[in-house]
């Protein structure tokens, strides 16, 4: 016998069974999912999620996917949750500490309450990287949010107003292209191949009967 | 967490742990792989196949459940769609918002195009984003593009399409560069140098990664970019059939709101699919590593309208899926686990094959011996799967290389209370790559429709029969980046006539003609998961 818990899937109460995630008890219960699903196994965000169990007042946040459900729970999803996003064209600016102020002032309205970091479904520390971001530290700041999958459940209790998931990826687009060190084995590879300098190579491999290329490839040395 | 069979399994496991480091299992031969593959891959299985009765492939096999969704009715063929109503009308229409997608939308514009991104989920809400591994790109002293080719083609069992390979392998440092120029944080040492590893069937170590977040981490940035450019994204709508001019061009797209079943009019001058892969077919009721909308929608579309399918029966089980626990059963588990050194482990402890065959070949060897061989481990559900001993990570690279380098593997076990660092995890082959999809040249035009494209997992002929990792995430941006490009330019010389649904009526004769009789309609949006 399978055993079963109670669940209140928007206040309303269904027995699933107890080894399902809450994404799919609720399509256990019938729902079938549009919002509020993506990738399924946490890599999108997609999923944000909020829940009371029975008997404890605090209210806790994750991904559906990623959560098994337990018995009692009071479970509703953020299908959506509006971020405020900022544009810019990433070759005028430049990772300065100004670009932060610019674009995203509300950060230094941070109060602390540290109510972010308790909600993030990744276990990031995202009060930390906002106060990398204050500071200019965008490289900081990119290493701490790299994991955030932007389910903006951080944004969604932030009583400054801070969208903490897009001050993250300007962070770590700066770091990215500007502030990292440059790939020069990279570089001088792009310039050989756009001077034509794997043209006549490339045209003997494709030109090679499939017998050759055979023995070529069973006999190709790799690297250890 | 594990149960008392398990736990004695990995006892044994851990005991044979100390001799297997730095022993490296012999590889297989050309014959004993050819054997192998005919015996246990999935793709030889004759009765996870059927034969196309109508179209362009017709008399050739594909598995059961995309040839049902080939042979069902149009969803809008009973719909009274009025084409002189146009909601949306631009250059170049994108559908699908993944890495593809949005890589084809980003360089539309930059080449002056009107170009609009339309995708049943969210933009990003992809494959794309769920690609772990990383990137290939032969950038380095001791590679070539000629060595990448030859790589792929052989892993593809010499079937990839060599215009097609060409480009993948040639234009993959420029891919790489133009993507790090974007912003997206590849792991360097502190010199620049890219960090690259092995991939099943590399000859060089050629996979760039960002952690194991690869692909999520290029998608946010090729969002973070389309939205930047104020790329129109028509969120929550799926594209449900194409719409040909009376000469047979392509010339758009009829939509739907996913939540309203509204229909809407996309016009066109170029029209792009980009709409990734088919996992959520669930073929031969295996679990799947895809994303909840892939369902082939694309491949249903283009066909319908004309496009040939090319390699449609040449599916790739991702090796390493997960078998335990059922919370996250089917979920990848990236290849880079065993390019960091963790051994595949039968209930006996025995390493029963090299970590690094190419996947099918791997997939293959696993079935092999979850079934004939009878040393799999079973789980409570009534699978079976075989060990990924993840602790010799820790003891080739050092403490704290799981959590630096595959950290949302350790992350997603962790949710359930095994620890990767200290025991080992039990996976199976998962449904993972369509390497089949439609044909196209080397601008990524269709053969058949003008004005149509292809970029992505929807395209087949890029990776021959097999893909090898990293492979995918460089075929979206370089196919992608030039179906955008092409479009743009194409759409300049475009003139369309009247808009027409007339391809719809024809199928449907060619349903009737063939004595197909069916209740089901494609394409299937999204898979049915409820009770």
């Amino acid at each position: 016998m399978q055993e079963m818990v109670n669940v209140f899937l928007y206040g309303k109460k269904y027995t699933v069974p107890a080894d399902l995630t809450i994404m799919t008890a609720m399509e256990y219960a019938g729902y079938k999912l549009v919002r509020g699903c993506g990738c399924r196994h946490g890599f999108c965000g997609a999923c944000a999620t909020i829940y009371r169990i029975k008997g404890n007042n605090e209210l806790k946040t994750c991904l559906a996917c990623q959560t098994q459900v337990v018995d009692g729970m009071y479970v509703a999803s953020l299908p959506f949750f509006p971020t405020d996003k900022r544009s810019y064209d990433i070759e005028e600016i430049r990772p300065e500490q100004k670009i932060m102020m610019e674009l995203y002032p509300e950060i230094y309205s941070c109060i602390g309450c540290n109510a972010c970091t308790k909600g993030c479904s990744q276990s990031l520390n995202v009060m930390q990287y906002i106060a990398y971001a204050q500071r200019g530290e965008f490289e900081k700041c990119a290493e701490e949010s790299f994991d955030c999958v932007n389910c903006g459940i951080c944004t969604s209790r932030c009583p400054a107003g801070i969208s903490h998931p897009m001050v993250g990826l300007l962070a770590r687009r700066l770091t990215g292209k500007y502030i990292a060190p440059k790939s020069e084995h990279l570089k001088k590879r792009v310039e050989e191949i756009n001077k034509g300098a794997f043209d006549d190579l490339i045209a003997k491999i494709m030109e090679k009967p499939i017998e050759e290329m055979k023995e070529l490839y069973n006999k190709r040395d790799i690297e250890e | 967490m594990f149960t008392a069979e398990m736990l004695e399994s990995i006892k044994k496991v851990e005991a044979t742990r100390a001799e297997r480091i730095g022993y490296e299992p012999r590889r297989m031969t050309a014959e004993e792989k050819d054997t192998l593959l005919r015996q246990y891959h999935p793709d030889f299985r004759e009765d996870g196949f059927s034969i196309i009765q109508i179209g362009p492939n017709k008399g050739e096999k594909a598995p059961v459940e995309l040839c049902t969704l080939l042979h069902s009715n149009s969803r809008i063929k009973d719909e009274n769609i009025d084409l002189s109503k146009i909601d949306y009308d631009v250059d170049v229409l994108v559908i699908g918002g993944g890495g593809a997608g949005s890589s084809a939308a980003i360089e539309a514009n930059e080449n002056g195009a009107n170009v609009m991104i339309v995708t049943k989920l969210r933009i990003g809400d992809a494959n794309t984003m769920m690609a772990e591994g990383g990137i290939q790109a032969a950038d380095k002293e001791n590679d070539s593009p000629q060595q990448h080719y030859l790589d792929a083609f052989g892993g593809g069992h010499f079937a990839a399409r060599p215009e097609l390979l060409r480009r993948l392998v040639m234009e993959a440092p420029d891919a790489i560069a133009w993507l790090n120029n974007l912003g997206v944080m590849f792991d360097k040492n502190e010199d620049g140098t890219m960090i690259t590893t092995h991939g099943g069937g590399t000859s060089r170590k050629r996979m760039h990664a960002c952690k194991d977040y690869s692909g999520a981490e290029i998608m946010r940035v090729l969002r973070d970019e389309v939205i930047n450019r104020e790329i129109p994204v028509i969120d929550f709508t799926a594209a449900v059939e194409l719409i040909l001019d009376k000469n047979g061009q392509a010339a758009g797209a009829v939509l739907q709101n996913m939540e309203t079943g509204e229909y809407l009019v996309a016009r066109a001058k170029t029209v792009i699919i980009a709409t990734g892969g088919a996992g959520r077919l669930h073929y031969q009721n295996f679990p799947t590593s895809n994303h909840y909308g892939a369902t082939a929608d694309g491949l249903i579309m283009g066909y319908r309208a004309g496009a040939p399918l090319l390699y449609q029966d040449t599916i790739q089980y991702h090796p390493t899926g997960v078998a335990y626990p059922i919370q996250i059963f089917g979920a990848l588990v990236t290849e880079k686990v065993r390019s960091l050194g963790a051994m595949l482990v039968n209930i006996d402890g025995e390493a029963f094959m090299h970590p690094l065959e190419t996947r099918d070949v791997c997939a293959a060897s696993i079935i092999r011996e979850c079934s004939d061989r009878g040393k799999g481990i079973p789980t409570p559900t009534g699978g079976m799967g075989v060990w990924l001993d993840t602790p010799m990570i820790e003891m080739i690279h050092g403490e704290g290389t799981i959590e630096r380098r595959i950290p949302a593997m350790l992350r997603m076990y962790l949710n359930y209370n095994i620890d990767m660092r200290k025991q080992p995890i039990l996976i199976y082959p998962t449904l993972h790559y369509q390497n089949g999809g439609l044909e196209i040249n080397g601008e990524g035009f269709t053969k058949a429709i003008d004005n149509l494209l292809v970029a992505g997992e929807a395209v087949g002929g890029i990776h021959g029969r097999n893909r090898l990792m990293g492979n995918s995430l460089l075929d979206i941006i370089v196919f992608g980046r030039n179906a955008g490009k092409a479009a743009a330019k194409k759409s300049k010389t475009v003139s369309l006539s009247e808009l027409s649904l007339e391809h719809i009526n024809s199928y449907a004769k060619k349903l009737e003609a063939a004595g197909i009789e069916t209740d089901t309609v494609s394409p299937m949006l999204l898979p049915k998961y409820t009770r």
